[in-house]
């Protein structure tokens, strides 16, 4: 080989051990997110309360004296895409800890793999109990269905003083049908009578038959645990119906969907979630005014909260650790103890959930607003 | 009692909506003997379509209404003419189980090229029609209900007028009877065949506009269970025929509402399905279809 073919192949190589260097600085976390297809919405705040935190570090000098790089693939919401983008994260990209997801069924999906590869993971907002049972490796910073169930049963009796209520959850849904379970012990518990129960299938868009039967029960008030596109429709044919009763239901319902296509059905009903805008607390107006800054006047919701304070956990976790190893990371986060964030105080518990207060939101006037607290 | 008749409401006006569909699935089979599977994916088309026109012209006014469900039938008469032009035509004399693949794959490439154009999260359909709520003792109806069962008795009386009174509708029959005899005697099948898809896709597309009203959430992949459904109700009924598809959609309609309004509303589907294969099985042609005899 001449020379002159010798030098350029040379530049090359070094160009590429220079980018080795740079990469080596950065400490790698990877995302997977639904940031297109049914649960887009979800995906997407999460994703921009994400980057808005490792924005925020790096700014103030990042982690171990190294910036972080937040690595993202997108699973489109489909079963199956989320093996395949941490796969990839974790054998390619060699990131040390992983975020996501928001939908219980895809963290379901990419918990094994990083357990197996002893890579720390934070869900955000995965309320369903299985996720972190994977195992050691498995955390999240959200509270679970069994708290968010007991919730929203004390709030009926209490606050709405519903003696008898009507469920109408989803056949197949695994958030829907779990937060049914976790509703009825704890209100049949304190006294409360449930009506009668209904059931829809995944996609329907009339509820007018179960609508009807529920109102021949004569409820105080209809529970929907499920998502804001059926809540929403629900609610509208409850009205047409001429049910005027409250519905109330759990973190599921926060989006601004819910309001766009409920319209003026969904005035007077509750739904409990992990934060409001509206909370005073100085942590949470700073949260909300950065946010704005940062994403064209978008107020954040509780899925944005909940994927900001899961990147600020993890980046403390790794600070406390001193190292980027995955089992050292992985202790520092199961030690996590009073974190102050904008969903509240992140306290892991031995079974790596996080206990924290739940918000209850009323829907006044076409606007989300702040209820109370209900401390664990 | 009254709850008997609040579902027995709720039925007709679900039952209307599946007849509305399940129209255009029977009149392109009963010309071509070919299930054209993308009519559930044309149906979501036209929701969309009255989704950007609904924008444009003032709420809650009768011809901003009007104005809304004709554009949208346009659009989608156009649409469905394009896709028999490009996709079926040529493959006109080719086995049938060919024509139904391509059917397959032309709705999947509405839905997921829907899902580029519109995006996939779901959309509020604007309210064209202001709905009113109509009391009768303890019945509730809304005016909506009203309008969808009303407007699809209409569009099937239309489409009866055109199929059975018409010079082409009589050469429709022509063509659906014998395609070689109904050219012999100078009827000009491609334009026929054109005619029936774009009047079965208009359909669809009032059928899009009159969902959407009815339930204003709207997305590229909403098409695919009242299509699914319609299709049963078309089969039910007895394939090719029209008010077969009507009496389809009935029963299954209000075999979902009583179920639905049930303690078994976990079985829904279910037993909706089940009903369908008792009827087959009793019935193979269908309620109304006649038994075919085929000559070995």
């Amino acid at each position: 080989m001449s020379a002159l073919f010798r030098f350029p192949l040379l530049l090359l190589l070094l160009g590429f051990a220079c980018l080795e260097l740079h990469s080596q600085t950065a400490i790698k976390i990877g995302e997977f997110a639904s940031l297109t297809g049914k649960e887009a919405a979800f995906g997407q705040s999460s994703h921009k309360g994400t980057v808005l935190a490792i924005e925020t570090i790096n700014a103030a000098g990042g982690v171990l004296g190294r910036p972080i790089e937040l690595l993202t693939e997108d699973n489109q919401s489909k079963p199956g895409e989320s093996t395949t983008a941490v796969r990839k994260l974790i054998s390619r990209d060699r990131i040390v800890a992983l975020l996501g997801e928001v939908a219980s069924s895809r963290s379901l999906e990419a918990a094994p793999i990083a357990q197996g590869a002893h890579i720390p993971m934070v869900s955000p907002s995965s309320t369903n109990p299985k996720v972190t049972q994977i195992g050691p490796y498995i955390f999240r910073v959200c509270f679970i269905d069994p708290f968010q169930g007991a919730v929203l049963a004390k709030f009926a009796l209490d606050t709405l003083h519903a003696r008898r209520v009507g469920v109408l959850s989803s056949v197949s849904s695994a958030y829907s049908v779990g937060l049914a379970k976790y509703f009825r012990a704890p209100y049949s518990a304190a006294g409360g009578t449930i009506a009668i129960e209904q059931k829809y299938s995944e996609g329907d868009k009339d509820f007018k038959a179960q609508l009807t039967a529920i109102r021949a029960a004569d409820v105080d008030a209809i529970f929907v645990p499920g998502y804001y596109t059926e809540a929403a429709l629900i609610a509208k044919q409850a009205r047409e119906l001429g049910l005027t009763v409250p519905l109330f239901g759990g973190d599921g319902w926060e989006a601004p969907e819910l309001l766009e296509i409920g319209g003026t059905a969904v005035d007077g009903c509750y739904y409990s979630t992990h934060y409001s805008p509206e909370n005073p607390a100085p942590v949470v107006q700073r949260f909300v005014k950065a946010f704005q800054a940062r994403w064209g006047g978008e107020t954040p919701d509780a899925m944005a909260a909940l994927g900001y304070d899961s990147a600020l956990v993890l980046a403390d976790a790794i600070k406390r650790a001193g190292s980027t190893d995955g089992a050292r990371i992985r202790d520092a986060l199961a030690a996590t103890q009073e974190f102050a964030g904008v969903t509240g105080t992140t306290r892991m518990d031995a079974d790596r959930n996080a206990t924290k207060a739940a918000v209850i939101v009323e829907i006044k006037d076409g606007r989300f607003r702040f209820l109370k607290a209900v401390a664990p | 009692m009254i709850e008997f008749l609040q579902q027995l409401l709720n039925g007709l006006s679900l039952g209307a909506i599946y007849a509305l569909i399940a129209l255009g699935y029977t009149m392109v089979y009963g010309v071509l003997r070919f299930i054209n599977f993308a009519h559930s994916d044309v149906f979501m088309v036209g929701a969309f379509v009255g989704y950007y026109l609904g924008r444009l012209v003032p709420e809650g006014t009768v011809w901003g209404a009007l104005v809304v469900l004709a554009g949208s039938m346009a659009a989608c008469a156009v649409l469905g003419m394009t896709i028999e032009r490009l996709a079926y035509r040529p493959l006109r004399g080719s086995p049938t189980l060919n024509v139904l693949i391509t059917a397959i794959g032309v709705s999947l490439l509405l839905e997921y090229s829907g899902q580029v154009f519109f995006g996939a999260a779901p959309r509020n359909f604007p309210p064209v029609i202001p709905s009113a709520r109509i009391s009768l003792g303890g019945l509730v109806l809304s005016s909506n209900q009203l309008i969808v069962i009303f407007g699809t008795c209409g569009l099937m009386w239309a489409l009866r007028l055109v199929v059975l009174r018409t010079r082409i509708g009589m050469a429709m029959r022509a063509v659906s009877l014998n395609p070689q005899a109904a050219r012999l005697v100078g009827v000009n099948n491609d334009v026929i065949i054109s005619f029936t898809f774009g009047l079965g896709s208009a359909l669809a597309g009032a059928g899009g506009v009159l969902y959407a009203i009815n339930y204003p959430s709207i997305d590229p992949l909403m098409g695919v269970m009242p299509g699914l459904k319609a299709f049963v109700c078309a089969v039910l009924g007895g394939i090719g025929n029209i008010p077969g598809a009507a009496l389809g959609g009935l029963i299954l309609g209000t075999t979902e509402t009583f179920v639905g309004g049930s303690s078994w509303s976990t079985y829904k589907d279910a037993i909706a399905f089940a009903v369908l294969i008792v009827i087959l099985l009793v019935r193979p042609g269908g309620l109304l279809g006649r038994p075919s005899i085929e000559k070995v």
